[in-house]
């Protein structure tokens, strides 16, 4: 109850600041902290969990009242409690199982009441789909087959599996989106470079700030090469030359065409706005721009080591279980 | 007559020490931000060692093959236990092989560098990749390694011991002068040393020191105890230089999918081509 009373009051001063900062004019009521060579402060831990859903649901109104986020976050809660003894014993004890990895900060609708991340356009739903060209149409089928495969329990290979099943990127590739866990990023700064350290998996993006330009274009990365600069008391960074890989970025867009550019800013002393842009036009009919907000996290808790491929016991169990069901089939 | 005694008191000292002092931040430290890299081959093997074959050369011939270095370590020798020696000289024999078709053994065999598993501290600083220091203005310093986006975050004048095992340990950094000081504990006891074998238990302890010795080097030297393998303490230290290319940045080196063949191949369909 006290919890929900200080969410509602943080709130007020996020959607004002939101107000301000969207509208793009009127004057910031909050400066963030500089470091000690003059750069905004963005350092420390932040969570980006929230149930607010990335496409607002169809036929529901933008921004929600007081009243209706507080019944969205109760039914949400009730939904999801380890507490509940109504479902029969397979549902109460699987939704307890889920219930003790999730992140709690995500039953949380955004403080602004927002029933959308994005926000442009206005509709708050992703821009029509362009068509797939013959070559993006057959990798896009070769990585549903091997889905398939995967999802009714016979994978050939490790290769059929995710690119975060097989540990290589989880969360860590822009644009940041909450998930039900480990919603956390650490920022780190020094002259120069701002890094971004996700929780999952335990990689730092390198978000170079000296004014030098990308990688050529032929230097592939996983994450990409990220460039930033500061607008005011916003960095700004811009993220290119991503490997080609079917799955490497955001919704299948096209790696090659795929744009994205991501700007920080603190709006309170315990928020930051983190507002994305993607672009690609052979994947989007235009643009679109979400904003999640980042919560500070409390520096008495820390982020710890996120292992992933070092005790990937399910990749091997995945593919031995598949072996083993094809030759009780035959 | 103070002020003169203070006067000699510092002559003395740099007559003791190497002349260099690294600038000083606002913080009154000095500032080891930057991309660094080690030039020793102690990846290959801590000790003394001669140029070697790789695991396979009839399929690599001299491509995998490793370059001779001398010993890092302090008197030369590292004083295994007389157990440890002989389980050192199995791990090696081992090195290449790869088991994971039983979880209770996943890491029983082979360097789990070969397997792509974060080498853990002090390996991931000699191993031959660079790794960037982020050093900010609040209580934390990141170290971020190229192999396998390694990373630590490094806790500075942190009391707390380690709450979990982490495969790059729990950090806790301090200054001791212009010397970083990191104190590493709560290291997974299955990362190795190096490619010879050289190992430690769950019992792992290591104190590294940092000390700038010119705007482009820092002397490293890291002591490392471990009461279940080794007989006493015992120290390595090399410099690491810092990288100078222009535009010089921290690429990615993300092997899950070199090593992926090796530990899963066998588990594919028969039938289904690789």
């Amino acid at each position: 109850m006290n919890a929900m009373k200080a969410a509602a009051v943080s709130a007020v001063a996020i959607a004002i600041a939101l107000t301000v900062s969207l509208s793009g004019q009127g004057k910031k009521t909050y400066s963030a902290p500089k470091t000690p060579w003059g750069d905004p402060d963005l350092q420390g831990v932040w969570n980006d969990a929230t149930s607010t859903p990335l496409q607002r649901p169809n036929g529901t109104k933008d921004v929600l009242s007081d009243e209706e986020a507080a019944d969205f976050q109760a039914a949400l809660a009730n939904e999801l409690t380890r507490d509940r003894r109504d479902g029969g014993n397979a549902v109460d004890v699987n939704r307890a199982y889920n219930d003790h990895w999730m992140d709690s900060r995500r039953l949380k609708i955004t403080a602004d009441h927002r029933t959308s991340l994005i926000v442009e356009p206005r509709d708050g739903r992703i821009p029509p789909l362009v068509p797939l060209s013959p070559e993006r149409q057959a990798a896009r089928a070769a990585r549903a087959g091997a889905n398939a495969r995967f999802n009714d329990g016979l994978p050939d290979e490790h290769l059929d599996m995710s690119l975060p099943v097989r540990c290589i990127i989880r969360t860590d590739s822009p644009p940041y989106l909450p998930t039900i866990y480990n919603n956390n990023f650490q920022i780190f700064q020094s002259p120069g470079v701002v890094a971004i350290g996700p929780e999952m998996i335990h990689s730092a993006r390198m978000i170079y700030v000296d004014g030098r330009p990308h990688l050529n274009r032929g230097l592939k990365q996983w994450l990409g090469d990220s460039r930033g600069r500061w607008d005011g008391a916003t960095l700004v960074v811009e993220t290119t030359n991503f490997r080609p890989d079917e799955g490497v970025v955001f919704q299948g867009a096209d790696p090659a065409t795929f744009k994205i550019t991501e700007r920080f800013t603190r709006v309170d002393p315990t928020s930051m706005n983190y507002e994305f842009t993607v672009e690609d036009p052979r994947t989007w009919t235009k643009p679109w721009t979400a904003i999640v907000p980042w919560n500070k996290v409390d520096p008495g808790e820390q982020m710890f080591e996120y292992g992933c491929h070092e005790d990937n016991f399910d990749i091997v169990h995945f593919l031995v279980g598949a072996r083993n069901r094809q030759k009780n089939a035959r | 007559m103070k002020l003169l005694v203070a006067a000699l008191g510092v002559l003395f000292a740099v007559a003791q020490t190497p002349t260099y002092r690294a600038p000083h931040r606002a913080d009154g430290h000095p500032d080891v931000s930057g991309i660094w890299q080690a030039f020793v081959t102690a990846n290959w093997d801590l000790q003394d060692h001669e140029a070697q074959p790789g695991l396979h050369p009839e399929l690599d011939g001299a491509y995998s093959a490793g370059p001779g270095g001398q010993s890092i370590v302090e008197g030369g020798d590292i004083p295994y236990q007389p157990w440890a020696l002989a389980k050192k000289k199995e791990n090696f024999a081992k090195r290449g092989q790869v088991d994971v078709s039983d979880d209770k053994k996943w890491h029983a065999l082979g360097d789990p560098e070969l397997k792509c598993y974060m080498p853990g501290v002090p390996r991931a600083t000699y191993m031959p990749h660079p790794f960037q220091i982020v050093q900010g203005s609040n209580n934390t310093i990141l170290m971020a390694y190229e192999f396998t986006s390694a990373t630590r975050i490094i806790r500075m004048n942190w009391t707390q011991e380690a709450p979990t095992d982490a495969w790059m340990g729990w950090n806790r950094g301090r200054w001791d002068g212009d010397t970083l000081v990191v104190d590493v504990t709560g290291q997974r006891e299955e990362t190795w040393l190096d490619r010879a074998g050289d190992f430690h238990s769950d019992k792992f302890h290591v104190v590294e020191r940092y000390t700038p010795t010119s705007p482009y080097h820092m002397q490293y030297e890291a002591t490392l105890e471990d009461p279940k393998v080794y007989t006493r303490p015992w120290k390595i230290s090399f410099p690491l230089y810092r990288r100078m290319e222009k535009n010089l940045q921290l690429l990615e080196f993300k092997c899950v999918p070199f090593t992926e063949e090796l530990l899963y191949g066998k588990f594919r369909k028969p039938g289904v081509a690789r």
